[in-house]
């Protein structure tokens, strides 16, 4: 990159010797968004040749689509509440992904902060409500940042696999939380449904004023943006990136890789655990076995959609969040059992990481080939 | 002997059934994964193979009314299933353990949305052989009652146990999963070999599913597999790939599972749910204990991107 530097206060971009770096790097960016964007097409596609095979309209699947995720402020709303958690679960697999770690239990999390914050917010009860909620945070960010980073400690200092260890994980978390709230924590007053005891309404997160959004949009939006100018700004994130691309360099270079390890799995689950909290705090009122409603396993999806890049985040979670909202609706209209979703975020996925061989092989997208060709 | 008077045997007497029950789906999945493992490549996607078979399966049972033709219907399933996965992994590029993921999540899926019309009506169930007749305790007998599952699966360890060691496609897999370039080198082509590799394992994995809707639990449900395809995995690394040692390893997973329901039939309600979770916390401290930071696992395919 030396030859993008040019004398005279010229800015790099545009001086003389910069101007193929410039081009590259819009060609790069270029590259990182039309393909993921073909992949989501491309599976679209394939989605709607499935619904047409079992005898279903597409074209009235992606009206619905459109209606019941993004068609009216209320449906827009809708999708925006459905984001929020995957915001939060998405990063937990995108921050350990920089460190190439794959981790796919952020379910366990999840489900841990939001007992956590259940049973502070009942332990606390009569406090002043500021100091609760902060505690609650403090509660679901602890309980899944040690759940997540006890997987990263697992992995660098005895060599177990990541992603394994993590889904095992959230059985036992899942487990964990049964017991706990069949047992210790439980209500008596809940009968069908065991609960913990509901959080006093003070201690309830509200909304977003104007709106039908609850704050975790606002924390899943500002934990994005921290994480991207944790990765992309400071020296953690660079020496993280260093250590994802190859552990044996990072530590030839003098990196403490172990703790780096840690602590981005402890930070990426304390995300996660933060969406539980916010679920807690915001949706349910209480600890329940709805806490384990698959955001940890959509947020995988999330996450690889947007290539771990946490601002990349934003916008595919509300989008996934939109397919989510509109999946009530689908189920309706076209008369289709509710696993459509989950049918259309799989065939998603296997298109997007297919995807990522096609990177480099476009002449489009390389400026040094499009030269030549011309 | 009066049924009740056997007391506190039952809790081990019911281990021992239960692991019997419990751990077929475990060895079928986990030899599958053996093989495809063995190749070098690894499929986390048999999680969503299992829940698959085990609805085509049943919905085929139902259609049929014949069990045995429910089972081949689940393993071809997974066999297509395995051969999809090994098809797309052999791009460039592609991470092999996030299509499994991927794949985990599509089988499941489809298995919902087309299992939905099944989960009311009754298959006809796989046969057992009740091994137990000789006595007259219920239990014993309940025990004892042996599903032919159990048995091909037990014989199909051996089998591939010798294989592997014996014979020239056991070399051939074992070749390429140690190293792709060493493979090349006599002539193989180490992307069909995965193929095939991960299409066997698919299918073996369908079978698995087939046993969990047509024998036990015997019926077609959402929750039917808890995770068994993913923990397979992991008892496959705890085996160190070998399929005597899988199906070992699988009677003890089973014999963890039946942990929880044995002491409650005896009065023991306490940590119910946590008993449920044996299975899951007895593989984590095994993967604890058997890897090593400084040393690759005894017996890991070179080429196998999860021991790296």
């Amino acid at each position: 990159m030396t030859d993008t530097v040019t004398g005279a206060g010229v800015p790099a971009l545009f001086g003389a010797k910069g101007y193929p770096a410039a081009l590259e790097w819009i060609a790069r960016r270029a590259e990182s968004f039309v393909i993921p964007l073909a992949a989501l097409i491309v599976g679209m596609a394939l989605f709607s040749l499935f619904i047409a095979l079992v005898g279903k309209s597409p074209i009235l699947l992606y009206e619905t689509m459109w209606r019941g995720g993004f068609g009216s402020w209320f449906s827009v709303q809708n999708s925006l509440s459905r984001g929020a958690p995957l915001l939060l679960a998405a990063l937990c697999v995108a921050l350990p992904a920089r460190l190439g770690l794959v981790v796919i239990g952020g379910e366990g999390a999840i489900v841990l902060g939001g007992v956590a914050a259940a049973a502070i917010g009942a332990a606390l009860s009569g406090a002043p409500s500021p100091i609760v909620i902060l505690a609650m945070g403090v509660g679901g960010l602890a309980a899944g940042g040690t759940w997540i980073g006890a997987v990263g400690a697992l992995r660098h200092y005895r060599a177990v696999n990541e992603t394994i260890s993590s889904l095992l994980m959230a059985y036992i978390a899942i487990a964990l939380m049964n017991q706990l709230v069949e047992g210790p924590l439980r209500d008596p007053a809940s009968l069908n449904k065991p609960s913990t005891q509901p959080l006093a309404d003070i201690y309830r997160i509200g909304n977003i004023p104007g709106m039908e959004v609850h704050w975790g949009l606002a924390v899943g939006v500002v934990s994005c943006v921290l994480s991207w100018v944790l990765i992309e700004k400071t020296r953690w994130g660079f020496a993280a990136r260093i250590a994802g691309g190859n552990v044996r360099a990072a530590q030839v270079q003098g990196l403490a890789v172990g703790p780096l390890i840690v602590g981005f799995t402890a930070l990426a689950g304390g995300f996660a655990g933060l969406a539980g909290m916010l679920e807690v705090a915001a949706v349910q009122g209480s600890a329940n076995a709805s806490l384990a409603a698959g955001y940890g396993y959509t947020g995988i999806l999330v996450a690889f959609l947007a290539r771990h890049n946490p601002l990349a985040i934003i916008p595919v979670a509300i989008l996934l969040g939109g397919i989510d909202a509109s999946g009530g609706l689908i189920q309706r209209r076209l008369d289709l059992p509710d696993a459509t979703v989950l049918v259309l975020q799989g065939m998603l996925f296997i298109v997007i990481l297919f995807s990522e061989t096609l990177y480099g092989r476009f002449k489009a997208f390389n400026p040094d080939l499009w030269q030549r060709a011309s | 002997m009066d049924a009740t008077e056997i007391g506190l045997w039952g809790v081990p007497l019911a281990i021992l059934g239960g692991a019997i029950r419990v751990s077929t789906p475990f060895i079928f999945v986990s030899l599958g994964e053996a093989i495809t493992e063995r190749s070098g490549r690894i499929n986390l996607g048999l999680e969503g193979t299992l829940v698959f078979g085990a609805m085509t399966a049943y919905a085929v049972a139902v259609m049929t009314n014949s069990p045995w033709i429910g089972l081949l219907a689940a393993a071809f399933a997974g066999l297509c299933f395995g051969l999809f996965h090994g098809w797309i992994c052999k791009f460039p590029k592609v991470n092999d353990i996030a299509i499994g993921i991927a794949l985990m999540l599509f089988g499941s899926g489809l298995a919902f949305f087309f299992g939905k019309p099944f989960i009311k009506p009754k298959a006809p169930n796989l046969p057992a052989i009740p091994f137990g007749g000789w006595s007259d305790i219920p239990q014993v007998q309940a025990a004892l009652d042996v599903n032919v599952l159990f048995l091909i699966g037990a014989v199909l360890s051996v089998i591939l146990w010798w294989a592997f060691r014996n014979t020239r496609a056991g070399l051939i897999v074992r070749v390429v999963g140690d190293s792709s370039d060493a493979a090349r080198a006599m002539g193989l082509n180490p992307d069909t070999v995965r193929l095939l590799a991960t299409g066997v394992g698919g299918a073996l994995a369908g079978i698995g599913g087939a046993y969990l809707s047509l024998y036990y639990p015997g019926s077609w449900t959402e929750r039917i597999s808890s995770g068994q395809g993913l923990m397979a995995v992991a008892l496959v690394i705890f085996a160190r790939w070998n399929p005597l040692g899988c199906f070992a390893a699988a009677l003890l997973f089973g014999g963890a599972g039946a942990l929880g329901p044995a002491l409650q039939s005896v009065g023991v309600t306490q940590g119910y749910y946590l008993f449920y979770a044996a299975p899951y916390i007895l593989t984590l401290i095994i993967m604890i204990a058997t890897s090593s930071p400084t040393r690759s696992l005894a017996g890991a395919p070179g080429e196998l991107s999860i021991t790296k």
